[in-house]
């Protein structure tokens, strides 16, 4: 086992996603059939060999510091779930 | 037990740019909400950063004023976390090659010049603003302006070298200022374009292992900062002292209540999972570049001080005091180059005109009265046309209309009476008005003489020549 | 023939001559949709309106005796990732079943300004993840060639919708074969192009680094003439190449002579259908009588390739996805607070691969599994890049097939992700090498296309091009219609 049951309760919690007792049995199963095939990546002697995170050698790209028009506002709240006096509206943070 | 303090600050630092970091959007502070917002920062599906030219400028400009090494490879990641004023749940930020590493500035404290080292500068986007009624925790919903997410922030981190809140304080003045005289920010600590959060732990004196730190945020002000850190220092002591252990955590400083509060639950660990940002290019900053931004960064407060002391011969605490603030320093450049005696203008500078400045909460940019201005007002007063008194009174005219000293002077009828004919005519009329007080200072009570110079100041409504009227007194009694 | 059946080349031709409007053409089109689309189900949206709108507008122009583009007035379908200001935009996800972007993708403003008719948005696989369309949280689209088979995916939706003859022309979006791997299945003409040729500005994200828009049409020079319409530089895409765009269509020569091609042997994995492999080497045998010179070449990373492509590609998807949380558009689920809201909009709103997708991309780069799973991905990464340029050193093009089999039938993959995922093996590793490629039928087998692979140097496509164009000529595979609404 790669992964258990509590590692994909942890991550589900970290992506922000509820799981039911059978989805942790499901996801556990699959996850771990996924990443006993992932393993094949051991076989692979990655010792100096520089990370790709960029496929093209591409460097620098910047735009000018000019404002431009925003959005209206009506257009940036369209699509808004709730909405109160041009602010976007969220339940309660149990933080501070 | 005798502890000591280590401190270290992470200090943010709004941009004076046009627009936003990685959108057209103008940054502009009190828009109304959710007016300076596009699909970008708004982070809408599909949409794509492009850096602001301006922001590595600006962040290889501090690096350099900072005194680091400006790395030639350097990039975006993603900080991975849920927050409702980050539209995309996760920070564009720079982890593990920042802009600039390595640096340090010096400050002072109690006559000793300390150096503070700068760990990393790197680049990221501001987040936005939540409203709500009363406390986060208690208000039953909270409202998102997403005018501030994107604007562009320098987090300027230090080494844990700070060994008291003082120190803390005096590095953030100093670090304002080096912003300041480089103009990359206003460093609006009340806008919020000025943030610190500070780690602070203890360790018995000698020790050389760091103690458990806890991270102190909500420190708005300088005040704040020196506050808040006082406080912690002795709430751990005093926890140490009872045999306790400090928990590693988020704490609030509380203004109002002058005390730091747990942020419970922070304590659960974030996993950031920061990876390589995969919507933006590395940069790769050319040596030629970087060697004209450091030609072009303007004298900073440590050589303006020098020169200050050096070319006019100010004290070092004069010195400070006047190139704390670029403007400042600014100002009293121009009253010099006008003609000003150099040392008359500190004092009147850091005297009179700050004064004025702090009771009217104005900024020295916004000061009535031109650096000119003041230096014909010093000169009027080095050649005796106006008595120190008088000037004052001129400076206070000069203030509330803006008009020249000159003419002030010349429409009051201010200037200072020097003629010793003149003067002895009314020095013999207040002695022959007042035999009783005459007769006192014969008697040896110093005292009679100030009411005799009261009284001959009173008949020339002041203007009358002081230390002509002291010799003409002293003569004649 | 039918209007509707014809290529972009040949419509724009009788557009020119005002042998037929736009609208015509256009009206044509939306009456096969209503005929066909019951059963092959292509479309999420359809944009009548706005269709024959532009349709006017194209009709309009060359009334006024303008000079038209190749794409204008002729109509075609977007993949439903893609924004367009003012129509729903849905990745095929409950989450965003009612989201409209206020703003254009860069190709549909380049397509609005090539006066090209966008008829619909085309079904996919919930944020495109997903190798048959059956990942469509609102319906699975069904492959014009045998109902009870899957059209392949992700942009399943489009590849159908020109198979069907729904669409002259479609865009859709690859990511590790979502272009190529439909079109082989619906036997038309995919390509992914190089990775920066064409803007991904307004393309709803799945994987940034490997995410490329590209045609999907009935031959190659349609396939130029759209990859052309949508190509360049773009100032709002920082990962965007500044080189300018070919005239693609010079490309387009019939025949090989000179043209180097490579076979990279170790794309014939385990289990390929022998149908697939003997129609790749057959289509071989005719490159190299048209005066190709073929070689054998090795890329030993290969088999790394699949688990390599589902790091990277998952680790940048849970971090796109966090977006999706019921604060600024999209679904909010209910909930006290804030964590609560978040994590109901979250469940009810992403279908199960997409939470699959997103579990294993967060553990990928969690703290204590980074380096061992996406750092070590992204040296991988490195070394099949390598590959690449190792063999592009020998080779101007390489062949291989796109899919270890024809269409499979619906459901037959679905309680198997595994399974699923191995569909992709032959296309993945040029997404991870950012390479351009192209997809076109090469043969039938029990009534399905086989779909040729050839792929190219980074801004090779006119070499691809070339290379399929002269392949597609030899053959008639290109013409042939699917038995859809004929039976």
């Amino acid at each position: 086992m790669k992964i258990t049951r509590k590692d994909v309760e942890q991550v589900a919690l970290l992506s922000r996603l509820e799981l039911g007792e059978n989805d942790v049995e499901k996801f556990t199963g699959q996850l771990n059939a996924i990443l006993d095939y992932i393993d094949v990546l051991n076989k692979v002697d990655t010792s100096g060999v520089e990370p790709t995170a960029h496929v093209l050698p591409v460097k620098n790209v910047m735009r000018a510091d000019e404002a431009r028009p925003s959005l209206p506002r009506e257009l940036a709240l369209a699509n808004a779930p709730e909405q109160e006096d041009g602010y976007f509206k969220v339940p309660k943070i149990l933080e501070g | 037990m005798e502890y000591e303090v280590v401190i270290g600050l992470e200090v943010h630092t709004e941009l004076k740019t046009a627009s936003k970091i990685f959108c057209g959007c103008s940054t502009s502070f009190g828009a109304e909400q959710n007016t300076n917002v596009c699909p970008v920062c708004l982070g809408l599906p599909g949409v794509l950063p492009v850096l602001n030219a301006k922001v590595l400028e600006f962040a290889v400009r501090t690096g350099l004023a900072l005194n680091c090494r400006i790395l030639p490879f350097s990039k975006f990641d993603r900080k991975n976390y849920y927050y409702p004023d980050l539209p995309k749940n996760f920070q564009t930020s720079q982890y593990d090659l920042p802009i600039a590493v390595d640096g340090h500035l010096d400050v002072e404290v109690a006559g000793e010049t300390k150096r503070i080292g700068i760990t990393r500068v790197h680049m990221e986007e501001d987040a936005g603003k939540l409203v709500h009624a009363g406390t986060i925790a208690k208000a039953d919903y909270t409202l998102v302006d997403y005018n501030r997410t994107g604007v562009p922030l320098l987090e300027i981190v230090s080494e844990p070298d700070i060994r008291s809140a003082e120190e803390a304080k005096a590095y953030l003045e100093k670090l304002k200022a080096i912003l300041q005289y480089i103009d990359v920010s206003d460093c609006k600590m009340e806008e919020g374009s000025l943030r610190c959060d500070a780690n602070i732990s203890l360790r018995p004196k000698g020790e050389t292992k760091l103690g458990t730190k806890a991270e102190i945020k909500n420190l708005n002000s300088f005040k704040a900062v020196q506050k808040g850190l006082e406080y912690e220092a002795l709430r751990q002591a005093e926890v140490l002292d009872e045999g306790g252990r400090i928990v590693q955590e988020t704490r609030s400083w509380d203004d109002a209540r002058g005390q730091t509060v747990s942020l419970r639950s922070k304590e659960q660990a974030h996993d950031y999972r920061y990876f390589p940002e995969p919507d933006l290019v590395p940069m790769v900053v050319d040596s030629t570049w970087v060697e004209d931004i450091r030609r072009s960064l303007p004298e900073l407060p440590d050589a303006r001080q020098a020169r200050l002391m050096k070319e006019y011969g100010l004290s070092g605490y004069d010195a400070g005091v006047i190139t704390a603030s670029r403007a400042m320093a600014d100002f009293f450049d121009a009253t010099v180059a006008a003609g000003a005696d150099a040392k008359a203008a500190a004092n009147w500078i850091m005297g009179e005109l700050s004064r004025h400045l702090n009771a009217a909460g104005r900024e020295i940019e916004e000061c009535p009265v031109a650096p000119g201005q003041l230096a014909a007002l010093i000169d009027l007063q080095a050649k005796g046309t106006v008595s120190g008194k008088i000037a004052k009174t001129v400076f206070e005219e000069m203030w509330a209309s803006g008009k020249d000293a000159a003419v002030i002077v010349k429409e009051q009828g201010l200037v200072q009476i020097s003629d010793e004919g003149e003067v002895v005519a009314i020095v013999e009329k207040v002695i022959a008005a007042n035999p009783q007080s005459v007769a006192d200072f014969k008697a040896g009570k110093e005292r009679a003489l100030g009411f005799l110079v009261g009284q001959i100041m009173k008949e020339t409504k002041g203007r009358a020549n002081p230390e002509l009227v002291n010799k003409l007194l002293r003569e004649r009694i | 023939m039918e209007l509707y059946k014809q290529t972009a080349h040949e419509l724009h031709a009788k557009l020119a001559a005002k042998e037929v409007s736009a609208a015509e053409i256009t009206a044509a089109v939306f009456d096969r949709i209503d005929t066909v689309e019951g059963k092959v189900r292509a479309y999420i949206t359809q944009t009548r309106d706005l269709a024959m709108a532009q349709a006017k507008a194209a009709d309009e122009k060359i009334a006024r005796g303008e000079a038209i583009a190749p794409l204008a007035g002729i109509p075609g379908a977007l993949k439903d990732n893609m924004c367009v200001k003012g129509v729903k935009t849905t990745c095929a996800s409950q989450i965003l079943a009612n989201f409209v972007p206020p703003y254009d993708s860069t190709v549909a403003e380049k397509l609005a300004a090539a006066d090209a008719v966008v008829v619909g948005k085309a079904n996919l696989d919930e944020f495109a993840m997903g190798s048959s369309c059956e990942n469509s949280s609102f319906f699975p689209t069904r492959n014009p060639w045998d109902t009870a088979a899957v059209p392949g995916g992700s942009s399943g939706g489009s590849a159908a919708a020109v198979a069907a003859a729904e669409a002259v022309w479609a865009l859709g979006s690859d990511t590790g074969g979502s272009i190529r791997q439909p079109a082989a299945y619906c036997g038309v003409v995919g390509l992914k192009p190089t990775y920066g040729r064409v803007s991904r500005y307004g393309l709803v994200a799945y994987a940034s680094s490997l995410d490329q828009i590209g045609p999907i049409t009935r031959d190659v020079t349609d396939c130029a003439l759209v990859l052309a319409a949508i190509a360049g530089h773009d100032g709002r895409d920082s990962t965007s190449i500044d080189a300018p765009v070919p005239d693609y269509s010079k490309a387009l020569v019939p025949d090989a002579r000179g043209l180097k091609i490579g076979l990279p042997k170790e794309y014939f994995v385990a289990g390929m259908d022998p149908a697939v492999e003997k129609a790749v080497y057959a289509a071989i045998d005719q490159l190299k009588a048209m005066g190709a010179e073929y070689k054998e070449v090795s890329m030993p990373h290969t088999e790394y390739a699949l688990a390599t492509y589902y790091l990277i590609a998952t680790a940048e998807a849970s971090s796109n996805l966090a977006r999706f949380d019921g604060v600024g558009f999209g679904h909010r689920g209910e909930g006290n607070d804030i964590v609560a809201m978040y994590k109901r909009s979250r469940t009810e709103g992403f279908g199960e691969e997409v939470r699959r997708r997103i579990m294993l991309g967060t553990y990928a780069l969690s703290s204590g599994y980074y380096d061992a799973y996406y750092l070590k991905a992204l040296k991988v990464r490195t070394l099949i890049k390598q590959d690449f340029d190792r063999a592009f050193g020998e080779v101007d093009v390489l062949v291989a097939p796109i899919a270890p089999t024809t269409a499979f039938k619906v459901g037959e993959k679905v309680d198997d992700p595994l399974a699923m995922y191995l569909q992709d093996v032959c296309t993945v590793p040029i997404n991870l090498a950012g390479l351009p490629a192209i997809s076109l039928p090469c043969g039938f087998a029990g009534g399905l296309p086989i779909g040729l692979q050839i792929i190219g140097r980074p801004l090779g496509e006119e070499t691809i091009l070339r290379a399929a164009y002269a392949f597609e000529q030899a053959n008639d595979y290109h013409r042939r219609q699917a038995p859809l609404g004929e039976v």
